[in-house]
């Protein structure tokens, strides 16, 4: 009892200003001229551009988690393994931009990337004449693979640092060469880590709109640019309200059917 | 043994390559901050304040650094009271269906963000609280929330209870106890929680977007704003100061944690 008054006034505010809204775009998906209707998910569906859109969406979403696993595996692995102030240092490296504003993360991007910027220069200065980064799909995934590492090398240090590591000398021992024991114990035991900052770099791409929003293009828009479209310029709700439905069953699913293997808690209060 | 030796340099190679990735492009900011000319050319031709100048002259700016200041504050203090009673319960009282309420305080950081910012701008047009402090407060409670469940509810994991009902065998009301003999063992946890509420706040972007009037605008609405009409190079500087406010807040908690490690 005395439990539930100590959180009766956070789940008022979770309700007020988060389950109710929620719930209310869900509503509004289902109303077409103040009478229900599904016109919204039919429009939705016959509708070549929503499924470009959510397409391109899914294959920036890919993309980007691949590349982030890539580049995160090795600095995890080598923070488990060097010394405690190396360690240190490594977290500081994450932890800066992990809590660095991503208005200010996708400003410095937009510099970097732009046709008269240094990116573009360098590639020029190289033999790769006419790159444009700028407002094109790669210049989008540059600066989201940038900006979500953290949120893979976190978890996956998380996992990696639990693996006891007796058991590479275990397997060397019975005459495993090393890459041998890396692929046959270490990588396998490593999984769970890899999936589990897989699914929170894969959700977090899907719905990332600051920087698709200033680094892209609506010629390239992903799902979230055109919700926020549809209904801030055209005010039209139900279209709005119908993506967004998509979007957030999309998110809960994949977060559902993934959460034997991913401790948001854990993740977060690595960070912490 | 050579061959572990090379895969060692190889992996510190990419390590290092990584940690440049993390760090450097974010630095770009500081000295664009500094360029003479009404341009986003880097690295700048030519040195001046004026932008430094133009961010603290101009109301737009230093107003919505005000605003954001204000908000954040306000969002700390609602966010921490909240999460943490919260998580009192949570961890400490039989509640009925505890673990549906957690995965609820969780929630908002997994649901798509644009999805929460649409949903409460419909809801906050109709309560009219679009444009006002107390609707951007509550809105970012909401998203800031989360981790001072998380942080508090992992210090209170650790905590000793065996202090708790001593104290409260010696004579200790609930709210004595809790203020002399819990609240300092979890202060760790809580700090925490109230610097991620408060940098959650600060940094909130999308749904700040929908919430914002031309009277009451944070500093990343202003940006957002900033970046998509023209090439003013005052959200550099504005971003400098950003960058250096967020990073020392962070450098200062660890040392503080170091200190008392």
């Amino acid at each position: 009892m005395r439990g539930l008054a100590l959180l009766a006034p956070l789940l008022v505010l979770l309700i007020l200003c988060f389950v109710v809204p929620v719930a209310e775009i869900i509503r509004r998906s289902f109303v077409v001229d103040s009478e229900f209707g599904l016109e919204a998910y039919s429009a939705l569906l016959g509708n070549e551009v929503f499924w470009t859109i959510l397409g391109r969406t899914f294959g920036v979403a890919i993309v980007t988690t691949l590349v982030c696993a890539l580049l995160a595996y090795p600095y995890a692995y080598l923070m488990t393994v060097v010394s405690p102030r190396t360690r240190n240092l490594m977290m500081l490296i994450v932890m800066i931009p992990f809590w660095t504003s991503l208005m200010v993360r996708t400003y410095s991007w937009l510099v970097l990337l732009q046709d008269s910027g240094p990116i573009v220069g360098f590639l020029r200065g190289i033999g790769f004449e006419g790159v444009t980064l700028i407002r094109t799909t790669t210049g989008v995934m540059i600066g989201m693979v940038q900006i979500l590492l953290p949120f893979m090398v976190l978890p996956l240090y998380n996992s990696l640092a639990g693996i006891d590591r007796r058991l590479l000398g275990a397997a060397s021992v019975l005459g495993a060469r090393p890459f041998r024991a890396f692929r046959r114990v270490y990588l396998p035991l490593s999984l769970p880590g890899v999936f589990a900052g897989s699914v929170l770099v894969f959700i977090l791409s899907l719905g990332f709109y600051i920087t698709p929003a200033i680094l892209g293009s609506p010629k390239n828009s992903l799902i979230s640019q055109l919700i926020v479209e549809r209904i801030s310029d055209r005010l039209d709700w139900s279209s709005g309200g119908a993506m967004s439905l998509i979007l957030f069953l999309l998110t809960i699913v994949i977060v559902g059917l993934s959460s034997r293997f991913v401790n948001l808690s854990k993740v977060y209060g690595g960070a912490a | 043994m050579n061959a572990s030796r090379k895969t060692r340099v190889v992996l510190s190679a990419i390590a290092i390559i990584v940690g440049v990735l993390l760090v450097a492009p974010t630095l770009v900011v500081i000295p664009m901050g500094f360029t003479d000319k009404r341009s986003l050319t880097f690295p700048p031709s030519g040195w001046s304040l004026r932008w430094y100048e133009e961010f603290f002259s101009n109301p737009e700016w230093i107003g919505s650094l005000g605003n954001s200041i204000a908000i954040a504050i306000a969002v700390t203090v609602l966010a921490v009271v909240l999460g943490t009673l919260a998580a009192v319960a949570l961890v400490r009282s039989r509640v009925p269906a505890s673990g549906a309420i957690n995965l609820l305080a969780l929630a908002p950081l997994v649901v798509p963000i644009v999805v929460v910012g649409v949903g409460v701008y419909a809801m906050f047009l109709q309560w009219r609280l679009v444009g006002t402090f107390f609707g951007f407060v509550v809105a970012h409670t909401v998203l800031a929330v989360p981790y001072v469940v998380i942080t508090v509810s992992a210090s209170l994991r650790t905590m000793d209870w065996g202090l708790l009902r001593a104290a409260s065998s010696l004579g200790a009301g609930p709210w004595r106890a809790f203020r002399r003999v819990t609240l300092p063992q979890i202060a760790g946890g809580v700090a925490a929680g109230a610097l991620f509420a408060f940098i959650t706040s600060f940094d909130e972007t999308v749904v700040s977007l929908f919430l914002a009037s031309s009277e009451l605008r944070t500093l990343p609405v202003q940006m957002y704003g900033s970046v998509t009409r023209d090439t003013d190079p005052t959200i550099a500087t504005a971003s400098s100061l950003i960058l250096v406010i967020t990073t020392g807040l962070l450098l200062a908690t660890l040392l503080r944690r170091k200190k008392h490690a």
